[in-house]
C-alpha cells in the first residue's frame, strides 16, 4: 500500500499487513484516527467516549509485541469502535441511556477480550439509541449521530454510532449488535458492510441484553474482507454465554477469498419488494441481481409467506424480553439514583429513576411488554408471536430447500431526515421490515452497498441471508458482488461520500 | 370436655398443602462460580453474574442439576425429558436483577409422592403425600435494615448482602393433601421432617434449619364435609418443624372461627409469627402479584439423557423408610418407641452417635431421655441443642472406664446443655470424680448402717431390695461421686452376704 495516503482511508486489512510489517505502527494508525474523531466527530457524535491516552497506550503495547516478534492475529494493531452497550472494565459504558450515566463496568464482555487478546485497539464507544431501541440513533440519551453522506439525516440505528464511525473514517472496524437489523440497516443508508452472525456465532456475554433471544454482536466495516477478518476474531462458544454455538469457528477469510458465485442459486424473497420500497432502492436492487446472473448464479423467486407476520411478533418479543432485561435498572446499583432525600420509599426511588433515566421509547417498549407476558395475555401476544417465530423459521427452511441464499434489499428506504419519523413509531419500526425476519429465526445475513438511489443520491444496501451456521456463505456471495461493483465504480462506494 | 381444635376437626376437614425451599449445599451458587458457602463478609461471594450486573449472563450449575434429579428420584418423580428455566419478574431491591430465574410451567422433576408415618394413640400412621414437582430456582440477597430499631418499620435505611443472591434452592411442591383429620398439624411436621432427612441422607443438603436453609409456605384450607374445598390461605416462610406444625394448627382455628360467624376466607399470603404463634395478613392474593413469567432466554433447555438419569439413580442412597425399618430390626426396638425417637427428631443423632462408636442403647438412653426432656422443655429441636454425638461418645468412654458415674454424666449434659465448654472442661469445674477408693466407702457404709440399723436386720432377713436405702445414702454422703454398683457389692460383702 502506499503508507503517504491517509491512514484513515485504508482498510483494516491493509493497515494490519503494514503493521506486522512495521511500515507504521500501531501508535501511528491510532493516533491517524483519534485525529481524525477529533477533526470531524463534534459534526458526526459517533462517539460517546473516547480516550486517547487509553487507546494509545494500548497501541503502544501491541507494537511493543510486534517489535518481540510476537504476531497476535491478522488484525493486531489495528483500532476499532465499540458500541456502547458493549461491557468495557473500568470504561463508561451507557447503552446510550442516561439511567447508566457514570456506570463503569467491572469486567470486560467475551468480546472485548478477545479483541484485546488479538491486538484490536479501542477507540472508544459509540452512539446507540437507547438500549438499542430505534432504527435512527435519534432515540439514544445523548443526541442523534449524524450520517456522513448527510448530515441532515439519520444514520441508521441502533447502532448508528458504529456505522457513522466507520463511514466517516473515524474508525475502520466497530463491532455492532444485532436484535431486528442494528447493524445492518446503518450499514446500508451509510454505505458500510455489517454482519449479523448466526445466533449464537459471537458470545453475548458482556455485551447488555436488549432481547436476550434476538440479539447477536457481529463486525462492521467498509468492505467484506474486513468484516471477515473481524468475525473471525471474535466468533466462537463461550462457556460464559450457554446459548452460544459449539462449534469449530468457519473460515470467514477463505470464503470472502473464494468469491465464487458460480452455479449458485440465490432466492429474491417475493414479500421483501414491490409495496413499502423505494424505487431508487428496487432499482439498485434488480441491477444486483442482473450482476449475480452475470456472475454465474440462478436468480430464482421464493415466497416467505409468514414474513408479513414478523413485525407483529418482533414487536411482542422484543418487548416483553426487555422488559424483563431492563427491570435491573431500578438505581439501587449502577448508573443514577434519582432520590430527592425526603425519606423516599425504595419504590418512590426506583420510579423517579426509571422516569428520569429512561426515554419515550425505552418506557414505550417496556409498557408493551409488560402488557404482552401479563397474566392473561401471555397466550394471546407471547406465546402467539412463538407461533409466528415457528412459522418464520419454517418459511426459511423451505426456501433453503431450493436456494442457497436469499437476497432482499436491506432496508425498504435510504436515510430518512433527522426528526422525519421520530413522532410515527410504527413508520420507524417499517424500517426493519427486511432485517427482521433474520433475528426470529436465528440464522444470519450481511448487508452491503450497492450503490446510490437515483433520487437522492444516498447509499442502498443489499441484504444477503443465509442459513443458521452458513455463515461462510454470506463472505462468498458478498465479496463476490462487491468486487463487480467496486470494478463498475474503480473503487468502495464509500469513496464517492462528501468530504467532511 | 371436647377443645376447641376437636371441635374444629368435629366440624371441618382441613386440607393441607407444603412448598418447602431448601438450599442445595452445592460448592457454588446456581448460575456463577461464586461461593455458596453460608456467611462470609457481606458482598464478598459476588461477580456480575449474581450482582446481575448489565450484560452478564447466567450459566447453570450442573452439581444443582444432579441434586435436583436425585431428590426427584428419591422421591418417586418421573425426569421429565426436556425443560426449561423462566424469569419470574418482581421488582425487590434484594433481586439483583428484578427478576429470579426459576421454573414455572416446565419443572424437572413431577409427579412424586413420599410416604410420611405419624405416631397416633392406635400406634404409627402412614399417609402418601403426593408431590406435585420439584424445581430448581435461585435464591435473592438478604436486606438488613439499620437505623432505627433495626426493624423494617423505622429504619433509617437498609442494606444489601448478596452473599446468597443465587444459592441454589430447590422447591419441592406437594399435591393437596386430604383426608388427615386431626393428624393435619402432625402430617404437616412429619413431612417436613422426613424431607429435611431425605436431603440428608442423600447428601443434597446439611439443611441447617437455623441458618433459614430450610423454608416452608404452608396452605390450609377448611371445608366441612362434602362440601367444595374451602378457600386456602398460605403462610409464608415458616423455618422450622415445631412452626409447620403451631402454623397448620392455628390456621385452621382462625378459618373456622371465621367461617363459623359467617366470613370468608380471603385468599391471601400470611406471616407466621414464631413469638406468638400467630399468623397475620399479607397481601390478598386476589390483586395478585403478576409475575410476568416467560422462558429465561439466556439459557438452554435441560435435557438429561435416560443415561444419567440412571446414572444417578444408581448413586442413591438406602430411602430413609427402608433404613429406619432395619434399624429398628437391628436395635431390636418396638415401632412405638422407634416412631417416638423419630417424632423427638432423635434418629439421625442416634445414628451419627453409634457411628462414632456409642453403644445403641446408650444413644438412645441419651438422646430419648435427658435431651428430648430439655428440648421440649426449650420448645427448640434436639439439633438445635449444645450436644453433639461426639460428646456422647466422650461421656460414655469415661463411664466404661469408671470415671464418670451415671449421675455424673447428667451432670456434664446439664453442663454441656448450658454451654460450659467440652466435656473434659465440664469434668474439671463441676470436680466430677467418682470415689473409688473402697476404704472410704465402706466407711461411708458403716455409718450409714449406723444411722438406719433396721436395715441391716431387713437384708439379713433376704430382703435384699433394701439395700438399695443404703446405698442412695452412701450416694448421697459421696454427692454422686461413687460408682452405685461397687457401693452395693461392697455393702452386701460388708454383711457377708452372698447373692
Amino acid at each position: 500500500m502506499s503508507l503517504d495516503s491517509d491512514l484513515t482511508r485504508q482498510s483494516a486489512a491493509t493497515l494490519a499487513t503494514a503493521i506486522a510489517r512495521k511500515e507504521v505502527s500501531s501508535e501511528e494508525v491510532t493516533r491517524a484516527h483519534l485525529d481524525r474523531i477529533a477533526q470531524v466527530d463534534s459534526r458526526i457524535h459517533a462517539f460517546l467516549h473516547v480516550d486517547a491516552e487509553a487507546s494509545l497506550s494500548q497501541a503502544r503495547l501491541v507494537d511493543a509485541k510486534l517489535a518481540q516478534g510476537v504476531l497476535l492475529s491478522p488484525l493486531a494493531g489495528v483500532p476499532i469502535a465499540l458500541k456502547d452497550l458493549v461491557a468495557t472494565k473500568g470504561v463508561p459504558t451507557t447503552c446510550g441511556s442516561r439511567i447508566l450515566e457514570g456506570w463503569r463496568p467491572p469486567y470486560n464482555a467475551t468480546i472485548v477480550e478477545k479483541l484485546m487478546a488479538a491486538g484490536v485497539v479501542s477507540l472508544g464507544k459509540t452512539n446507540m439509541d437507547e438500549f438499542a431501541m430505534g432504527s435512527s440513533t435519534e432515540h439514544s440519551g445523548y443526541g442523534p449521530t449524524h450520517n456522513p453522506w448527510d448530515l441532515d439525516r439519520i444514520p441508521g440505528g441502533s447502532g448508528g454510532g458504529s456505522a457513522a464511525a466507520i463511514a466517516s473514517f473515524e474508525a475502520p472496524l466497530a463491532i455492532g449488535t444485532d436484535t431486528g437489523g442494528s447493524i445492518r440497516q446503518p450499514a446500508a443508508v451509510t454505505g458500510t458492510v455489517g454482519v449479523k452472525p448466526t445466533y449464537g456465532g459471537v458470545s453475548r456475554y458482556g455485551i447488555v441484553a436488549l432481547a436476550s433471544s434476538l440479539d447477536q454482536a457481529g463486525p462492521c466495516a467498509r468492505d467484506v474482507m474486513d468484516t471477515a477478518l473481524l468475525h473471525s476474531v471474535i466468533a466462537g462458544h463461550d462457556p460464559r454465554d450457554s446459548t452460544s454455538i459449539n462449534a469449530p469457528v468457519p473460515d470467514f477469510v477463505a470464503a470472502a477469498l473464494n468469491a465464487d458465485v458460480r452455479g449458485m442459486k440465490i432466492g429474491v424473497i417475493r414479500e421483501l419488494q414491490g409495496d413499502g420500497f423505494q424505487s431508487g432502492v428496487l432499482e439498485r436492487f434488480n441491477q444486483s441481481l442482473d450482476i449475480l446472473t452475470e456472475l454465474g448464479a440462478e436468480i430464482v423467486e421464493v415466497s416467505c409467506p409468514h414474513f408479513h407476520y414478523a413485525l407483529g411478533a418482533y414487536y411482542l418479543i422484543l418487548p416483553s424480553e426487555a422488559s424483563s432485561n431492563l427491570a435491573r435498572f431500578d438505581g439501587m446499583r449502577f448508573g443514577i439514583r434519582v432520590d430527592d432525600g425526603n425519606d423516599r420509599s425504595v419504590e418512590q426511588v426506583m420510579s423517579a429513576t426509571r422516569e428520569k433515566g429512561f426515554g419515550a421509547e425505552v418506557k414505550r417498549r417496556i409498557m408493551l411488554g409488560t402488557y404482552a407476558l401479563s397474566s392473561g395475555y401471555y397466550d394471546a401476544y407471547y406465546g402467539q408471536a412463538q407461533r409466528i417465530r415457528t412459522l418464520i423459521n419454517r418459511d426459511f427452511a423451505a426456501a433453503f430447500a431450493t436456494v442457497d441464499v436469499l437476497v432482499s434489499p436491506t432496508s425498504p428506504t435510504t436515510a430518512f431526515k433527522i426528526g422525519e419519523k421520530l413522532e410515527d413509531p410504527l413508520s420507524m419500526y417499517l424500517n426493519d421490515i427486511a432485517t427482521i425476519p433474520v433475528n426470529l429465526a436465528g440464522n444470519c445475513a450481511m448487508s452491503l452497498p450497492i450503490g446510490l438511489a437515483p433520487e437522492d443520491g444516498l447509499p442502498v444496501g443489499l441484504q444477503i441471508i443465509a442459513p443458521a451456521m452458513a455463515d461462510t456463505l454470506l463472505y462468498r456471495v458478498g465479496s463476490a458482488l462487491e468486487s463487480a461493483l467496486v470494478d463498475r465504480w474503480g473503487g468502495l462506494l464509500i469513496s464517492e461520500a462528501p468530504s467532511l | 370436655m371436647t377443645t376447641q381444635y376437636e371441635s374444629v376437626i368435629a366440624e371441618f376437614d382441613p386440607i393441607i398443602g407444603i412448598e418447602t425451599h431448601i438450599e442445595l449445599g452445592t460448592n457454588s451458587k446456581m448460575f456463577c462460580s461464586c461461593s455458596a458457602q453460608f456467611g462470609g463478609d457481606p458482598n464478598t461471594h459476588v461477580c456480575p453474574v449474581c450482582l446481575g450486573m448489565p450484560g452478564s449472563m447466567p450459566v447453570v450449575n450442573r452439581a444443582a442439576v444432579e441434586s435436583t434429579i436425585r431428590m426427584g428420584l428419591a422421591l418417586n418423580c418421573s425426569i421429565v425429558p426436556w425443560c426449561r428455566f423462566a424469569r419470574k419478574n418482581y421488582f425487590y431491591p434484594d433481586m439483583p436483577k428484578n427478576y429470579q430465574i426459576s421454573q414455572y410451567d416446565e419443572p424437572l422433576c413431577i409427579n412424586g409422592y413420599l410416604d410420611v408415618t405419624v405416631a397416633t394413640a392406635n400406634g404409627p400412621q402412614v399417609f402418601r403425600v403426593d408431590i406435585e414437582r420439584v424445581h430448581m430456582e435461585e435464591d435473592t440477597g438478604k436486606l438488613l435494615h439499620a437505623g432505627g430499631a433495626g426493624r423494617i418499620h423505622g429504619a433509617t435505611h437498609s442494606l444489601v448482602d448478596y452473599n446468597r443472591a443465587g444459592i441454589p434452592l430447590i422447591e419441592v411442591v406437594t399435591k393437596p393433601i386430604l383426608g388427615t383429620g386431626d393428624l393435619a398439624p402432625d402430617v404437616a411436621k412429619a413431612y417436613v421432617a422426613q424431607l429435611r432427612d431425605l436431603m440428608r441422607a442423600l447428601g443434597v443438603s446439611d439443611v441447617r434449619m437455623e441458618e433459614g436453609s430450610l423454608r416452608c409456605d404452608v396452605n390450609v384450607s377448611l371445608s366441612r364435609p362434602g362440601e367444595e374445598w374451602g378457600t386456602r390461605t398460605e403462610t409464608k416462610n415458616v423455618n422450622s418443624l415445631r412452626s409447620v406444625e403451631r402454623a397448620v394448627r392455628t390456621e385452621m382455628l382462625r378459618q373456622a372461627d371465621r367461617l363459623r360467624a359467617g366470613d370468608r376466607i380471603t385468599q391471601e399470603t400470611r406471616h407466621f409469627n414464631e413469638g406468638t404463634g400467630d399468623t397475620t395478613s399479607g397481601r390478598s392474593k386476589e390483586g395478585a402479584e403478576d409475575y410476568r413469567y416467560f422462558p429465561e432466554p439466556d439459557l438452554v433447555p435441560i435435557a438429561p439423557s435416560k443415561e444419567w438419569i440412571e446414572e444417578l439413580r444408581a448413586t442413591l442412597p438406602e430411602i430413609p423408610s427402608v433404613r429406619r425399618a432395619r434399624l429398628q430390626r437391628d436395635w431390636g426396638v418396638s415401632e412405638f418407641d422407634m416412631q417416638s425417637l423419630v417424632n423427638a427428631g432423635a434418629l439421625e443423632l442416634i445414628v451419627a452417635s453409634i457411628d462414632a462408636g456409642v453403644q445403641p442403647a446408650a444413644a438412645r438412653k441419651w438422646w430419648t431421655g435427658e435431651l428430648t426432656r430439655v428440648a421440649n422443655e426449650r420448645s427448640c429441636e434436639l439439633e438445635e441443642l449444645t450436644v453433639t454425638p461426639n460428646d456422647i461418645v466422650q461421656i460414655e468412654n469415661l463411664i466404661a472406664a469408671g470415671e464418670l458415674t451415671d449421675k455424673m454424666a447428667r451432670s456434664v449434659f446439664e453442663g454441656l446443655l448450658q454451654g460450659e465448654g467440652t466435656v473434659a472442661d465440664i469434668v474439671h469445674q463441676r470436680g466430677l470424680i467418682v470415689v473409688n477408693d473402697d476404704a472410704s466407702l465402706i466407711a461411708a457404709i458403716t455409718a450409714a448402717l449406723a444411722d438406719s440399723p433396721d436395715v441391716a436386720e431387713k437384708i439379713h432377713s433376704g430382703k435384699i431390695a433394701a439395700a438399695g436405702a443404703i446405698v442412695g445414702a452412701v450416694m448421697k454422703a459421696t454427692h454422686g461421686q461413687a460408682d452405685a454398683a461397687r457401693v452395693r457389692t461392697l455393702l452386701l460383702e460388708h454383711l457377708g452376704i452372698k447373692e
